[in-house]
This record gives C-alpha cells, sequence and structure tokens, in this order.
C-alpha cells in the first residue's frame, strides 16, 4: 500500500498492485462466501434435508468485493493518504492568508446577496411566489445566523459551553408578547426591553452557574433552559401555559405604516398595490438582517476591545487570566449577558413575526441546533457561523422540497421524517471532515507591522 | 557581602509569616517566614516537593492558606494582606505578578495579544468599561496605542519583536518562557514571581535570562522572587537565598552563607563525598563493634 502513495501525490495509481489486492480479496471473498451463500440447505417436498447449490451467486458476490477492493486500492486509498500526508504538515502561513481572502471575498459577496436576495426572489416568483423563499428560507435562516452569532460570543469567544440558550430567546419573546399585548407598547421600544430583560435573566443565572466549569457549567446551563420553559408551561396566569399566547401585534413600519390588513395606514392601502402578506414578509426580513448585522457588527468590535481580548484569554487560560488580574467570574458574566442580550433581540422579533409563542419553541431542541451551527463553524468565525446556520437550517427546509425522492422510494416516502437522521449523519460527515468547523482560523485582534491569521491547531476551545 | 546591608530586614516588599499549608493530611509547607527585600532578587530553593510551588500559590492567592499572614507593601506605601486577597486582586491591586512552572501562555493569540491582555485593567478603563469603546467615543484609540508601545517594549527587551505577530504557541520553548515574563511585567508589578524561569533552557539562554532579569530589576524596579534549580542562576544574580525543605525553612542568608550551610548541603545539594566517607566509616565501626560483642 504505502509504496504506492510515497513518490508523489500525483503519481499514477499502481494498477499491478491495486490489481493483486482485489484478486486476493476475491478469493478470500469466495472461500467465506463460497460455504456461506454458496451451498444452502433446505427441506425437499418429502421433507429431506438437500444441499442447493448457489456457487454461481456466491462468485459474483466475490468478484464485487474484489473489483470494490481494485477501486479502492487504485483510487480512494491514495488520495485519502495523500491528504493525511498534507494536513499533518501543518498549514503554512501562505494557505492561512489565501484561506483568510477567500473568506473575506466570501462575506463581501454574501452581505450583497443578502440585500437584493427579496427583490430577486420577487422578480424570479412573484409577489406572491416570493413569500416561501423570503419567509421560509431568507427569515428563517436569519433568525439562526442572529442566533449562532449570539450564542458564538458564549461559546466560540469565551469558551464557556451554554446549552439551555433558548432560555434568552424564551425570555425576549415573552417579554415582547406580553408587554405588547398588556400595555401596547410598540416593537421599536419593546426590542431594547427584551434584549436588556434577556441580559438581566443571563447575569441573574450566571451568577451561580459560572462557577462551575466545563460538563458541569453545560449540564446545568442545560437545566436552566428546561426550568425557564417548565416555567412558562405551570405559570398559566401569567404566560398562558402551554397554549400559549396569541395575537401579538405586528411589528409596524417605524409607527408610519402599519401591516395590519384593517388598519387605515396599511402598507399596500396606502401605495396601492394588491393586498399581500409578502411585503410584510420582505419588511420582516430586512428586520432581522440588520439585527443580525447590528450583532456582527458590535461582535466585531467588541472583539477588539480589552472585554474581547480577555474573553479570548479566558478560553486560551483561565488561570493565566487571574495572574494577571482579570477579574474572570466579571468577564464570563458579561459574555453570558451580552449573548443573552442578542438573544433576547431574536426572541422579540420572533414573537412578532410569530404572532403566536408557546413554550414548544423553546425547547432543548432548539438549543441544540443553535450550538450545532456553532460547533459547525468553526468556534469564533462570524462567517463560519453563517455559513453553518444556512447549511443546517436551509438544509432541513429544503428536505420539504425533495417530493421527487418518492419516485425513488415509492409514495409513502415523506424526506421530512428522516430530517434527523440526514442532520446527524451530516454532522458526523463534517465533524470527521472538519473537526474544528468550517472556519477555523482565527484573525488576531491587533498587530504590529502585519495581521497574520493564526491556524487553528494552535486556538483552544475553552473548557468551561 | 556578609557584612552588606540586608534589605530583606530593614525594608522588606514582601513579609512572609507563619504561613502552613495542609493538603488533607499532607503538610506541604509548615510554619514558614520569611522576607523578601524591595529590589532585591530573592531566591527559593530546594528539592522537588519541598513545597515552594505551593508557597507561591498562597502568596499569589490561588490557595488559601491555612493559616499565616503575607503582606505586600508596594512602593505607594500602601500594606495588603494578601491572604485576604482573590487571585486577581492579588495582580490587580497588591500588584504581585507571576509566572508558572509549566508555562501557561495564550497559545492561540499572538504575542502582542498576549502582552496586552496583561494591560486589561487599565485597557478596561480607558475603554468606558467597554461602552464608551463600542461607540467609539473617549480616546481609547489613543490608550491602545500606549499600551501597544508599552508591548513593544517588553518584545524589544526579551528580543521577540520581529515574531510579534507570530501566535505564542509556535515560539520555541526558551522563548515561551520570556515571553511569560515579559507578560506578567506588563503588569506593572512591584514583585515578580517566577516558577522556575531557567528550566529546559540551555547555558546560552540561561545567561540571557540572568541578564533579563537584573535588567527588569534596575530599569524597572521591581523586586524579584523565584523558584529555581538551576545554581548558576541562584548564585549568579540572587542577593538573598531562603531554602524549604519539606515544607520547613531549614537555612535563610545571602548565597555565601547558604552555600556553605552544611544542612543545605546535606539537603539540597546532596551528600558530600568526604561526608559519605566519614559516614560509611561510622557505620562500618558500628557494624564491627556489633560483631565484636556477639
Ligand atoms: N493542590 C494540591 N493538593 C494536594 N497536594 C498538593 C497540592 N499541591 C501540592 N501538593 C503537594 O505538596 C507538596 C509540595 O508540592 P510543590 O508543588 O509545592 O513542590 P515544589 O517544591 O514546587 O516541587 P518541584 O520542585 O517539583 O516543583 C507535594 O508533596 C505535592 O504533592
Ligand atoms: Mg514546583
Amino acid at each position: 500500500m504505502n509504496s504506492a502513495v510515497k513518490p508523489s501525490d500525483k503519481a499514477a495509481p499502481d494498477f499491478g498492485r491495486a490489481l493483486k489486492d482485489g484478486v486476493i480479496i476475491a478469493i478470500i471473498a469466495f472461500a467465506l462466501l463460497g460455504p456461506l451463500v454458496g451451498l444452502k440447505t433446505d427441506q425437499n417436498m418429502a421433507n429431506e434435508l438437500i444441499l442447493q447449490n448457489h456457487l454461481g451467486l456466491a462468485a459474483i458476490l466475490s468478484a464485487v468485493v474484489g473489483v470494490g477492493r481494485f477501486l479502492l486500492s487504485a483510487f480512494v486509498y491514495p488520495r485519502i493518504a495523500a491528504r493525511g500526508n498534507r494536513s499533518k504538515a501543518a498549514a503554512t502561513l501562505a494557505e492561512l492568508e489565501a484561506r483568510a481572502r477567500v473568506t473575506r471575498g466570501l462575506s463581501i459577496t454574501g452581505l450583497i446577496f443578502l440585500f437584493v436576495y427579496p427583490i430577486l426572489i420577487i422578480s424570479l416568483f412573484g409577489v406572491q411566489g416570493s413569500i416561501k423563499w423570503v419567509d421560509n428560507y431568507g427569515v428563517q435562516i436569519l433568525i439562526y445566523v442572529m442566533l449562532g452569532w449570539g450564542l458564538n460570543i458564549v461559546i466560540g469567544l469565551a469558551g464557556l459551553l451554554d446549552l439551555g440558550y433558548v432560555a434568552f430567546y424564551a425570555v425576549g419573546a415573552y417579554s415582547y408578547a406580553l408587554l405588547a399585548i398588556n400595555f401596547h407598547l410598540s416593537f421599536w421600544v419593546l426590542l431594547p426591553v427584551a434584549g436588556i430583560l434577556a441580559a438581566f435573566w443571563g447575569i441573574i443565572l450566571g451568577f451561580p452557574v459560572l462557577r462551575l466549569r466545563g460538563d458541569y457549567l453545560a449540564i446545568v446551563t442545560l437545566a436552566f433552559g428546561e426550568i425557564i420553559r417548565l416555567v412558562l408551561i405551570n405559570w398559566k396566569d401569567f404566560s398562558g401555559g402551554s397554549a400559549g399566547i396569541s395575537s401579538i401585534p405586528k411589528v409596524t413600519m417605524f409607527g408610519i405604516y402599519s401591516f395590519d390588513v384593517s388598519a387605515p395606514n396599511n402598507f399596500a392601502k396606502v401605495f396601492h398595490l394588491a393586498a399581500s402578506s409578502a411585503y410584510y414578509k420582505v419588511f420582516l426580513y430586512y428586520l432581522i438582517l440588520l439585527l443580525a448585522l447590528l450583532t456582527a457588527f458590535i461582535t466585531i468590535r467588541l472583539r477588539r476591545l480589552p472585554i474581547g481580548r480577555a474573553w479570548e484569554a479566558l478560553r486560551e487560560d483561565e488561570v493565566a487570566c487571574r495572574s494577571l488580574g482579570i477579574n474572570t467570574t466579571n468577564t464570563k458574566l458579561t459574555a453570558f449577558a451580552i449573548g443573552a442580550m442578542f438573544g433576547g433581540f431574536a426572541g422579540s422579533f420572533f414573537a412578532a413575526r410569530q404572532g403566536f409563542v408557546s413554550p414548544e419553541s423553546f425547547i432543548f431542541m432548539e438549543s441544540a441546533v443553535i450550538v450545532a451551527i456553532v460547533v459547525l463553524g468553526g468556534m469564533g468565525s462570524m462567517i463560519g457561523v453563517a455559513l453553518a446556520a444556512v447549511a443546517m437550517v436551509g438544509g432541513t427546509e429544503l428536505l420539504r422540497e425533495l417530493d421527487f425522492l418518492q419516485v425513488v422510494f415509492g409514495k409513502g416516502f415523506n424526506p421530512d421524517q428522516y430530517r434527523m437522521l440526514i442532520f446527524g449523519l451530516a454532522m458526523v460527515g463534517i465533524m470527521v471532515w472538519k473537526p474544528r468547523g468550517f472556519v477555523s482560523a482565527r484573525q488576531p485582534t491587533a498587530f504590529l507591522f502585519k495581521r497574520k491569521t493564526v491556524s487553528g491547531d494552535l486556538v483552544k476551545e475553552g473548557h468551561g | 557581602m556578609m557584612t552588606s546591608h540586608r534589605t530583606w530586614d530593614s525594608d522588606p516588599v514582601l513579609s512572609v509569616e507563619h504561613l502552613t499549608m495542609r493538603f488533607g493530611g499532607l503538610v506541604a509547607v509548615n510554619d514558614l517566614s520569611f522576607s523578601a527585600g524591595r529590589g532585591d532578587i530573592t531566591a527559593l530553593i530546594g528539592p522537588n516537593g519541598a513545597g515552594k510551588t505551593t508557597v507561591f500559590n498562597c502568596i499569589t492567592g490561588f490557595y488559601k492558606p491555612t493559616t499565616g499572614m503575607m503582606s505586600m507593601r508596594p512602593k505607594d506605601g500602601a500594606l495588603h494582606l494578601l491572604e485576604r486577597m482573590p487571585d486577581f486582586v492579588v495582580a490587580s491591586k497588591a500588584k504581585v505578578a507571576r509566572t508558572f512552572q509549566n508555562i501557561r501562555l495564550f497559545s492561540g493569540m499572538t504575542l502582542l495579544e498576549n502582552l496586552l491582555v496583561a494591560q486589561h485593567n487599565p485597557l478596561m478603563i480607558a475603554s468606558g468599561m467597554t461602552f464608551l469603546g463600542v461607540l467609539g467615543i473617549g480616546g481609547y484609540k489613543a490608550k491602545e496605542k500606549a499600551a501597544i508601545d508599552r508591548a513593544r517594549y517588553w518584545l524589544d527587551k526579551i528580543g521577540l519583536t520581529a515574531r510579534a505577530d507570530d501566535p505564542a504557541g509556535d515560539l520555541p520553548y526558551g522563548a515561551q518562557r520570556r515571553l511569560e515574563i515579559a507578560r506578567a511585567m506588563c503588569t506593572g508589578p512591584d514583585l515578580l514571581c517566577l516558577d522556575e524561569p531557567a528550566a529546559g533552557l540551555n547555558p546560552r539562554e540561561s545567561a540571557e535570562l540572568n541578564a533579563l532579569l537584573l535588567s527588569i530589576r534596575k530599569d524597572d524596579g521591581t523586586s524579584i522572587l523565584l523558584i529555581e534549580h538551576d545554581m548558576s542562576v541562584v548564585m549568579g544574580i540572587s542577593d538573598h537565598v531562603v531554602v524549604l525543605e519539606y515544607g520547613i525553612k531549614i537555612a535563610d542568608g545571602t548565597p555565601t552563607e547558604t552555600r556553605n550551610d552544611p544542612r543545605v548541603i546535606a539537603a539540597y545539594l546532596g551528600v558530600d563525598d568526604e561526608d559519605v566517607e566519614e559516614i560509611e566509616q561510622e557505620l562500618d565501626e558500628a557494624a564491627g563493634s556489633e560483631e565484636g560483642r556477639a
């Protein structure tokens, strides 16, 4: 095997050796399959034991095995070995820089694409046809991008594994729902309020919890996430219990235009357009896009401030941080609170978009998906997290579209039911292929001469 | 040297009194008292497991001592009782900085970033506790520039300026040790505690380290307390040596005094060849007399 690989990555496959491998494996397979498949005992009409001869079938199967081995030896193994050799030699700086440039290019094109996306969709599918693409894909994915970016502060930068992030999403959603219904306050007033309340909850929960580290922290945050959900289910007077809260007011366009059909200043009426919910969806799309970009903007700024550097130092080595006079409890709390605040913003948006909230929306699965997005994206990387959100949320949405698979798997096949299975397989695959997520390299926050990308192999993941 | 004034008695920067640290049944440090003089290089030596690192951990607040009092007097004249402070306050208020026996750098961050994290507290204030910094007001940029200049000063001093933008984890071992010292110095300490800074260094690097420590004392006026096994470092640069064995202090004085102390020779430097012969003779005699009786 080795000799076939050694000369060079691009050397022609060693067919002679592969052929020998294939033949040997085929013979071994026949020796095994011969008795197992080739000879079969059965009963004849007279209840006598007879021996049926399937040696032909055994031969065919052995041939298949042999050919498979030949293909593996000739094409697949050399390639895997070459890949292994390459990744073992640590990625050079030039490679890292090239990758960083690709990532930067991707962010800019991605940003432009995001702003023209609704226009593109409307011109392609018309006003009514755009709803699915703008709402189910655009808005849905962007909510998770925002949640991923928020949690990225806690997990990716500060290295604190928080499995109960959805609790802050819930706090934001219920804050908006309850305050808007009971006090008739507008979304624009309640958006910051929801963020502040979520951050406040982050501090209250964080104070006892952040003394713990690693697995303990993960388990206790998970429990807090569940506690909030259970309180929402059981405190019926306050939250409406498992029935949830409905008819939550929509977002208005800064109070000037409304999207309520009955309102006199309805957007479509004012502009004499055909009534459609598509305008509201496009408005929501731009709203969540701006909220997500706000999250990104603030995170990028924070990273370059002392607090952000302290978060990353905390992820690298907490003991060293304390020896340098950094109050690690406060530093962790700020990460927790700021992450929670963005969760709260996203939550209030979610409530306004759905018009309905119930504890069902805030199950542990949601936290798990957001954590998966952060880990998959590469902890700490904004663009990586965004790509992971597109893959995870967009991917699962896309499964609903795969009706043509019924042609292959029969009428009753519903790809949506295999969602979790595919999701899990994809996760395993990506963790094997890229164990540190899509984008693992780290950009330094300050430089003396030249900003050099730091290879992901050196960056620690934090331990609590 | 013998008759020179003893700064550690007249003007101590750190005084440790009756320090005891127990781990369950194990007494790692037993009723230890010593002082480190202002502007001195004080060496804490002793065989493996003598309790040296434990003393450091007590001084820097990482362990709460079982009993004892540790007072720190920084240049500003204040008096800090270290046993009452959490670890990060020891560093920020009492101005005690430290390095670790097994290097603890932020390996995924660049050299410059490592040195900026060390200046966290003043930079945090400069950024208006982050609030002003996020909005880009309050003159944070200028303060950060000053912090970078300070980092640059230390990088020049440890000879790693050219590698300022490389990750700390990529540095060779000796350079990591120097960077850890520079990082501790960036907190602006009055007392620098070094846990075996010369461990794993070759003779040339070890000599460079001596020069660095002497210049830290001279240029920055920082007192140094160091744990060391390398006798060329201990005898070469220290003004004061404290010797521990099994958590008990067995000698305390100038390098020459301690070097000639028979207990230190027996416990730490190993029993001398002549002594070994003496002991063997005694044993032989004892055996002989026993045979005679039988
Ligand atoms: N956290 C701890 N829990 C229990 N025992 C400890 C702890 N820390 C240190 N010890 C014990 O205290 C004793 C002194 O250890 P210490 O690390 O202070 O020795 P040292 O003088 O630094 O040795 P070395 O020269 O090997 O670094 C040892 O017996 C050690 O096992
Ligand atoms: Mg030690």
